[in-house]
């Protein structure tokens, strides 16, 4: 899995890359919130930049970075999202719920 | 049922095929000369059939999963999804929005990314026998 993630005022940004299927999202919900954990940080964004594809599972990996940010009493923002991880995260309704904003072209 | 082509795969219910199944479908699927959001659809729900299988059909040990694509008239991609796996007691549950059996690491939003991105979608399941997804989408003709 390549992740890279960096802290910077309190923000932590991860950077997802490649497709997030239920093969490869587990361990990108276990390695976002152990960076949830260890640095506390008031925002965590996540950016899907280089993100090609998603299914439900990247639902799932957003779901769980909100539960724990919303616990945490911070804010989860989700960046970069190209048109396919868009039209997904769409039709799921999450968008009401996550402060999404699409691929900057 | 008529069809100009057609395409059956089987394989192991191994998480790694997910993305096997969907890029496999999206190849055969690039005959009918679909549009990128076309083909990121049928990848989408593919890959949400295909998962359903691995997560739940099977959840203990490794099954089948078996995939048959076919080219039916008027641009229209015919997709099966398979298992002979532990089955869905109540369908019309598992159809709606949020609802899984999976846990937290599932968001329960397959069947509802499969409704919206094919234009049409049956469920047919039996305790115990296993559960079949056929799905339907038609493709715009370009010009």
């Amino acid at each position: 899995m390549q992740f890279t993630s960096f802290l910077q005022d309190g923000r932590l940004t991860v950077a997802l890359t490649g497709e997030i299927d239920h093969h490869r999202a587990k361990s990108y919900i276990q390695a976002i919130a152990a960076k949830i954990e260890a640095y506390a940080p008031a925002v965590c964004v996540l950016d899907f930049q280089e993100v090609s594809f998603v299914d439900s599972s990247g639902i799932a990996v957003v779901i769980n970075a909100l539960r724990q940010m919303t616990r945490m009493g911070g804010k989860l923002l989700v960046t970069g999202l190209r048109e396919q991880p868009m039209k997904v995260f769409r039709a799921s309704g999450i968008e009401k719920i996550v402060d999404i904003k699409e691929a900057v072209r | 049922m008529k069809f100009d082509n057609y395409m059956i795969l089987e394989f192991p219910s191994r998480s790694a095929n997910e993305a096997f199944a969907r890029s496999a479908v999206a190849c055969f699927a690039a005959q009918l000369d679909p549009t990128m959001e076309e083909l990121g659809d049928i990848r989408t729900a593919v890959s949400e059939a295909v998962t359903n299988c691995i997560v739940h059909a099977y959840p203990q040990e490794l099954g089948t999963v078996m995939l048959r694509c076919r080219i039916l008239k008027d641009n229209v991609l015919d997709i099966v999804v398979k298992d002979k796996g532990v089955g869905i007691p109540d369908v019309d549950q598992a159809r709606k929005p949020m609802f899984t059996t999976g846990g937290a690491e599932r968001s329960g939003m397959g069947f509802t990314i499969m409704e919206s991105f094919m234009t049409s979608i049956s469920v047919t399941s039996e305790p115990g026998k296993g559960t079949t997804v056929h799905m339907r989408r038609k493709l715009q003709r370009r010009q």
